[in-house]
């Protein structure tokens, strides 16, 4: 390629005092401010940017915008690697450093280009057809290997990404002449209007073009735009409209240096999330041009007609020296006017059409710039295969009339519009076909959306300008918009060409691409419709056309009317996939914004968390809440501190924080009659000051959670649930107290976070608290063991703080709960941790305590139990016959396979040789493998107190299997073990009661 | 995303909400036969156009409504409180 840089005026958007240094596949370049990558890689003679997808073939930049297929290039390098940014939308920086996608070793000489010479293999459908045996994931990872484009960086991501939240009355997407149009008028009806474009300069066509009667009245339109209060966003992309008026767009940040950006120690602010809520949507996306397909139609060389003119106007770079244009519409003589006038040599133009359906002004723009047109001539040949050399002409008109050669090293494709109807249609608004202009257009506006300009099919700039601001009024006013102003083509000018849907050049050698991006060809199409692929959908995912980071902007029209070609329809009969967002990739940085790290999911700390650090914590996340695993001491690992521990809890004391233990309080009238229902014991019956152990189930019969319920008086109860449960819980009890029982007085109010728990347990639990003051703490008796029964609560003070302090028992030692105000919990571990040294007390952690429940047989919600554990399976079967009231899930208990005898049932299991420890999650079984599972190991520790392992499993009828010997299958290894009574400890439950 | 007008709050935007699922579904008795029972839990309609489904607005005032709502525009035409009829 032989690009190079015009001189001034052209090439508008540069600022060529300030040259900017970078880097391309290692290559140290140079570009001025205001360049693209795409453009500064151009006026370096880059022709050769990327490999591609599936043949590996060189491609080279094809567009100046968002529809770029093929300029695909990694940006950035270490954590800030960016993969396939489009070339022509990165706006140049000074150090930027860019790579090509899809080679190795270099794009110059790449190995996977074996592929295009193997290309004959790799027809639509090869993948599905070749790789079947013996099944696709063998070969899944080289073809992923082989094909694929970017390469993501893999580290974690140092720039920031924020979010915004906008309401509008009217949100105008595209800064063209619709846009502005639109915006002033609705802003000067009122509206308050919100004008986003993805570009970096306002006005379109008309911002980098050299008519000063149309630069001048885009200079008018902003004057007005400011005046009336537009808010402008610049390098905003609107990526997705999705339900009732909500619009997403990405805001690209500029660089450090700007003003733009916030000072942060580490990465910079790249990009902004624009989530604006709009009363209405105007959509003035303009229009993509539709390339035309002839043989080699993919050489870096070959570019959209509508490029080279912007390239040469607002960038000043010349896309070659002698240049060839492939037309199939009108549009192809004014860019041939326009690149002459920029001095670009035109040497040909080539329309498909015969003479009859050319323009009728288009023979004086030609012949005015003095360039050479054949009409009803193609391109046969295209020859250079890492750049453009030369084409072959041929008539299809005349039947062997002598190919015409001309040597070339740009061929421009003119195939006419594309309106971009994608936002429309992500409205779900409707598509219709002209088949005069090959396009689809909008059918009247879709709910809450309305096009404008180009991408209405609207191209005439006064049409456009009064049928824009017409909308931008009507909008304005509201909600409904008058008939007349739906978006109507505007009817073919008088003496107009046509520019019907351009198909391949038969009989013609090379391949023909439809979709550069995904290497799909005429012939691809071909075989989808000879294998009767029908439908759009079929034909997308057989041939892959219209996927990839592009999704067919420069694709999809012409692989419509190639289908229906082929299957003899019209291409309004073919149809179009459904346009979903995002319109154009986005980053997932943008989309996470600023949930990451730890604001991925914030965790919940205990009130006393930096008392447990003081004492050496090992801190783990269980479920949301981050607490103490154990205390480890002087080197030991964590199985050491739990076994120490436990058993220090089991023959002297320990102290638990319990603040995360969930804590609800139910009020009312109805409190009592409430809990009835929700739990399958009985509250109503329990007097004040007493507490009770529940479980709950779901409508199916489920356990969903367990705890502890205390009566604090007539209408008011106390509520322990699952420290993960409590939210579950909170839910299910509003949802049916409110939906189901809606004539029960009750109140449900979570005090999780209020109240925090501290847990004194063990045979001196008592004599600690003495210790500490606690004796006569209760406002109504003492909290001595003679004088307050195990599952009674009490209410006390303490330096000023209320106590609710509750006997009860986790760990089947002598335990007291003292829920106490989450600000006084380490006030109170500090008292109680004054007088440790007189009971050799210790603070336990989670795994302790789960050492000493297995060894008691006390369930864990969640760890024994699954979504398929009913209370019968857990031993609460006797529970549920007791009551005679109804209760939540109580009548799917009834149901015959709630009944079935061969259920999985609780049991507690030792190893037979009284030292292995029988793994989580190992299967029991009585043979060897293959055999079916009779269930498995859910909970398993060892005890320090018995010296050898205690486990908890759920077992095919266990309750009745007592004494019996079962293999726990591990990994291969069988393991004999015997199913033992529970608890392993304490059987008869003296040091609990006692 | 779609805004559902809570009948406390005002419009607010959906994932300030839990859906519920159909409303107006009867819960039957515990004496009712499984064959009724089962239908209860488990099977629901899944119309294409107009819905009465129940939403809490979870993260805001905590009540549960029902919401007329179409199933293919996402066009609420109706918010009620828990214990209304469906409108006709």
């Amino acid at each position: 390629m032989t690009a190079s840089r015009l001189p001034a005026p052209l090439g508008s958007r540069l600022d060529r005092t300030r040259v900017l240094s970078f880097e391309f596949n290692g290559t140290a370049l140079q570009g001025f401010a205001g360049d693209t990558l795409a453009s500064a890689l151009l006026a370096n003679g880059v022709g050769l940017v990327g490999r591609s997808f599936k043949l590996h073939r060189p491609r080279g930049i094809f567009s100046c915008g968002v529809e770029e297929p093929t300029g695909l290039v990694d940006v950035g390098t270490g954590a800030t690697r960016t993969p396939n940014q489009r070339a022509t939308l990165v706006e140049l920086e000074e150090g930027l450093s860019a790579v090509s996608v899809n080679c190795w070793p270099s794009v110059g000489f790449d190995v996977g280009a074996i592929n295009g010479l193997l290309s004959g293999l790799l027809s639509a459908g090869f993948y599905y057809k070749t790789f079947k045996w013996p099944n696709w994931q063998v070969f899944e990872p080289a073809i992923r290997r082989m094909a694929g484009l970017g390469r993501a960086s893999g580290l974690p991501d140092p720039d920031r990404y924020e979010e915004v939240a906008a309401t509008a009355d009217v949100v105008v997407v595209g800064g063209g002449l619709a846009g502005l149009s639109a915006a002033v008028a609705a802003a000067e009806a009122g509206a308050t209007t919100v004008l986003l474009t993805s570009g970096t300069a306002l006005g379109g066509h008309f911002s980098w073009g050299t008519n000063t009667e149309q630069v001048a009245q885009i200079a008018t339109l902003i004057a007005a735009a400011k005046r009336g209060g537009v808010r402008v966003l610049m390098r905003t992309l609107a990526f997705g409209v999705y339900d009732h008026g909500l619009l997403c767009a990405r805001e690209t940040l500029l660089p450090p240096d700007s003003q733009d950006q916030p000072s942060l120690s580490n990465g910079r602010l790249r990009e902004r999330l624009w989530k604006i809520r709009a009363r209405h949507i105007i959509a003035a996306a303009g229009a993509f041009e539709r390339p035309m397909i002839f043989p080699n139609n993919d050489r870096p060389g070959v570019m959209l007609a509508g490029a080279a003119v912007k390239y040469a106007h607002a960038w000043g770079v010349a896309c070659g020296e002698r240049v060839v244009i492939a037309a199939n519409s009108d549009l192809a003589y004014r860019v041939a006017s326009s690149l002459k006038g920029t001095g670009v040599n035109v040497v040909a133009l080539v329309d498909r059409r015969p003479p009859a359906d050319v323009g009728a002004h288009c023979a004086s723009i030609t012949s005015t710039a003095g360039v050479r047109v054949m009409t009803g001539s193609a391109i046969a040949k295209v020859s250079g295969s890492r750049a453009v050399r030369g084409c072959t002409i041929i008539s299809t008109e005349t039947a062997g009339a002598r190919p015409d050669r001309i040597d070339c090293d740009s061929i421009l494709s003119a195939g006419g519009h594309a309106p971009a109807v994608h936002l429309h249609s992500q409205a779900g608004g409707k598509l219709r076909w002209l088949s005069d202009s090959g396009m689809f257009v909008p059918d009247g506006p879709a709910p809450g959306l309305v096009s404008v300009g180009a991408c209405a099919g609207i191209f005439d700039a006064s049409v456009v300008l009064n049928h824009a601001a017409e909308v931008g009024r009507a909008v304005a006013k509201g909600p409904t918009l008058p008939v007349s102003l739906s978006p109507v083509a505007s009817s073919t000018a008088p003496g107009a060409g046509r520019s019907l849907a351009a198909t391949h050049v038969a009989g013609t050698v090379g391949k023909q691409f439809v979709d550069l991006q995904n290497d799909v060809t005429q012939r691809d199409v071909g075989l989808a419709a000879q294998e009767n692929y029908r439908s759009v959908e079929h034909l997308k995912r057989y041939t892959t056309t219209g996927m990839g980071t592009d999704q067919g902007k420069t694709s999809n029209i012409n692989a419509l009317v190639l289908m229906g070609e082929f299957t003899g329809r019209e291409p309004a009969e073919v149809g179009t996939t459904k346009f979903r967002p995002p319109f154009a990739p986005v980053t997932l940085g943008l989309l996470a914004g600023r949930r990451v790290g730890a604001l991925y999911r914030p965790l919940k700390h205990l009130p006393a968390e930096s008392w447990h650090q003081a004492r050496g914590a090992l801190f783990e996340q269980f479920g949301s809440w981050v607490r103490p695993a154990a205390y480890p001491k002087g080197g030991e690992t964590l199985d050491q501190a739990a076994q120490r521990e436990a058993y220090a809890v089991r023959n002297r004391v320990g102290v638990l924080d319990g603040s995360a233990l969930g804590k609800l309080e139910i009020f009312g009238a109805d409190a009592a009659e409430f809990l009835d229902l929700m739990y399958v014991g009985t509250m109503s019956n329990l007097g004040v000051g007493q507490a009770r152990y529940g479980i709950l189930l779901n409508e199916n019969g489920i356990v969903m959670d367990d705890g502890i319920v205390a009566r604090l008086g007539e209408q008011q109860y106390w509520v322990n649930t699952t420290s993960a449960g409590v939210e579950r819980t909170t839910a299910a009890f509003e949802e049916w107290l409110q939906c189901e029982y809606t004539n029960l007085k009750v109140v449900i109010t979570s005090v999780t976070s209020r109240w925090g728990n501290v847990t004194v347990a063990g045979p001196k639990a008592w004599d600690l608290l003495a210790a500490a003051g606690l004796a006569s703490a209760g406002v109504a008796g003492s909290f001595a063991p003679s004088a307050m029964k195990h599952m009674t609560l009490r209410s006390g003070l303490l330096d000023g703080a209320p106590l609710r302090v509750l006997r009860a028992s986790f760990s089947g030692e002598l335990g007291y709960e003292i829920n106490i105000p989450a600000d006084h919990v380490e006030a109170l571990l500090e008292r109680l941790w004054a007088h440790a040294g007189e009971f050799d007390a210790v603070p336990y952690g989670i795994e302790a305590l789960e050492i000493l429940r297995t060894e008691k047989g006390f369930i864990h919600i969640g760890t024994d139990t699954d979504g398929t554990t009913l209370p019968g399976d857990i031993g609460f079967g006797r529970a549920v016959d007791r009551k005679h009231a109804n209760f939540v899930g109580r009548r799917s208990l009834l149901r015959p396979a709630a009944r079935d005898p061969d259920r999985l049932q609780l049991v507690a299991l030792r190893p037979s040789d009284g030292h292995t420890r029988l793994p989580v999650g190992a299967q029991l079984a009585l043979g060897s493998p293959p055999t079916p599972t009779e269930g498995y190991v859910t909970s398993s520790y060892q005890s320090p107190t018995l010296g050898a392992p205690v486990a908890l499993g759920m077992l095919k009828r266990g309750t009745q299997r007592l004494g019996e010997r079962i293999r726990v299958h591990h990994l291969g290894t069988p393991i004999d073990a015997v199913v033992v009574k529970a608890p392993f400890i304490d059987p008869a439950g003296e040091r609990l009661t006692g | 995303m779609m805004q559902i007008p809570c009948i406390r709050c005002g419009l607010r935007d959906e994932n300030e909400f839990v859906c519920g699922g159909t409303s107006h579904i009867r819960r039957p008795a515990l004496t009712d036969n499984d064959a009724t029972w089962g239908q209860y839990l488990f099977f629901r309609e899944n119309p294409k156009g107009w819905h009465a489904e129940r939403w809490r607005h979870a993260h805001g005032c905590g009540l549960w409504f029902n919401v007329l709502r179409n199933t293919v525009t996402h066009e609420i035409t109706s918010v009620y409180a828990i214990t209304e009829p469906a409108p006709a």
